[in-house]
């Protein structure tokens, strides 16, 4: 019934849907799963690499991490080719904001942009939508860290933390239970008598970052990780006040994973 | 016989101002002056169409970003590139000092020297057209750090003064305006000597 309605962007269904964003949605969750969490002194960001072959040379530039600002950047989840122009709007809307305004963009106008982009996608033209979601990380002195994600529809929204590409659902549903609890203290259980009551406390970046991994961990399906197949940033600010992006070197990734696994081994004992 | 009375600083935002010098047409064009000039001036009502460009751009800032406030250096930055823009199409005509408050800048106030080319420049006090002449070396001597509002005023007319004495033409007729954490206010206003 949705074949007459599903081949062109530019056509409502009968039942209100535009099936084409429907599709590009879908299309991106066949692609490598990519988290983001916010913490109290920065946005972390851990992706799945689904591309790797031996024979691959070896990669200078990452396919899922791309810095879009000196306070801002995104991962990739979907088709690369369609993200890598959405990267180039990106980028040079920050830097025309920056020209016109001599001032950092804030992070959701260039969000914005970037979404108003996409969406015209999906009403004029009769070409295809971006079959890509992003997790954009930035700093800016009006809102501090932010994590926001968008969909080939030119939605989005803000978030404490998320997750987009293969097995989402199960990442997502990992972070509602351990996102904002301490995990200093594991051994404590979490009761459901009084939600009212949580306080959620945002983790530092060591802890988001271990987190991170846990929640890659779930979502690749048991497959073992490894820096070969995680990729893992985190934005900070250094003593100036200046945004730091880091993609952690092998070394650093091993450790945090080590760091997981020890944790999760661990867990439950008192 | 032109226009005497002409507030010459307009309001941009709820903190900051910025005041014009140049001829008549182009002050109207580029800030946001030109009410009721139609009916003094109807023959340059299709100037008073592109009245207000500046600052209704900056409103349109805050509407379409939650309210968020652009800061003193980025509205004279994008003050600047407009200038820049149109100097090369069609050139307004104005020299701008543009002031304004922010909470996160230290001491709260920033003021912006720019001129009809396209230059801007930070500064610590400023002033654009003849008066420049004679104002400045009182400034230079007369402006110190951490001055209050009412010691600034006092060389604000100390540079009143000079010009009735010094300049040539006969200005009596002087608009003070001050912005700072409450917003812009009219601190002093002559009256128009025609009036009478």
């Amino acid at each position: 019934m949705a074949r007459r309605y599903d081949s062109s962007t530019t056509t409502f269904s009968p039942e209100g849907r535009l099936h084409q964003v429907e599709y590009a949605i879908e299309a991106i969750n066949n692609a490598g799963t990519s988290v983001g969490i916010l913490a109290k002194d920065g946005v972390v960001m851990a992706s799945e690499k689904k591309v790797t072959s031996g024979l691959l040379a070896p990669a200078r530039t990452s396919e899922k991490t791309y810095k879009l600002c000196p306070h801002a950047t995104c991962t990739v989840a979907g088709l690369t080719a369609d993200a890598n122009i959405l990267i180039d709007q990106a980028r040079l809307r920050a830097g025309r904001y920056a020209y016109q305004y001599q001032e950092p963009i804030p992070i959701e106008n260039l969000v914005e942009h970037v979404c108003n982009y996409k969406q015209a996608y999906t009403q004029y033209g009769g070409l295809r939508p971006f079959g890509v979601a992003f997790l954009f990380a930035g700093y800016d002195i009006h809102h501090g860290f932010q994590l926001y994600q968008s969909d080939p529809s030119g939605n989005y929204s803000g978030w404490k933390a998320t997750v987009i590409g293969a097995n989402n659902q199960a990442g997502k549903s990992l972070l509602k239970t351990e996102y904002g609890s301490s995990s200093s203290s594991g051994d404590e259980m979490k009761t459901d008598e009084d939600p009212a009551k949580e306080e959620i406390e945002m983790p530092t970046t060591a802890e988001a970052l271990r987190l991170a991994v846990k929640v890659l961990n779930k979502t690749m399906d048991g497959a073992a990780a490894s820096p070969e197949k995680l990729e893992l940033f985190a934005m900070t600010l250094d003593e100036d006040g200046n945004c730091v992006h880091k993609i952690l070197n092998a070394k650093e990734v091993e450790a945090v994973i080590a760091e997981v696994e020890s944790e999760t081994a661990t867990a439950g004992d008192t | 016989m032109y226009q005497q009375n002409l507030d010459k600083i307009a309001e941009l935002s709820s903190h900051s101002a910025m005041g014009v010098s140049g001829p008549n047409c182009d002050l109207v064009n580029f800030s946001e002056l030109g009410t009721g000039l139609s009916d003094v001036t109807p023959h340059l009502a299709p100037y008073h169409d592109q009245c207000r460009y500046i600052s209704k751009n900056l409103a349109l800032y805050e509407l379409s970003n939650d309210g968020m406030k652009l800061s003193t250096h980025a509205q004279a930055n994008f003050c600047r590139g407009e200038l820049a823009k149109a100097l090369r199409k069609g050139p307004f005509q104005v020299n701008v000092i543009l002031g304004g408050y922010d909470e996160n800048v230290p001491n709260g106030g920033s003021l912006y020297v720019m001129d009809y080319l396209g230059s801007c420049q930070k500064v610590n006090y400023g002033a654009q057209g003849y008066a420049s002449n004679f104002t400045l070396s009182i400034m230079d001597r007369d402006w110190e750090e951490g001055l209050n509002e009412e010691q600034a005023v006092k060389i604000v007319e100390h540079c009143i003064r000079e010009l009735n004495m010094r300049f040539l033409l006969n200005q009596s007729n002087f608009i003070i305006k001050v912005v700072d954490k409450d917003g812009v206010r009219t601190v002093k206003a002559d009256s128009d000597p025609t009036d009478n």
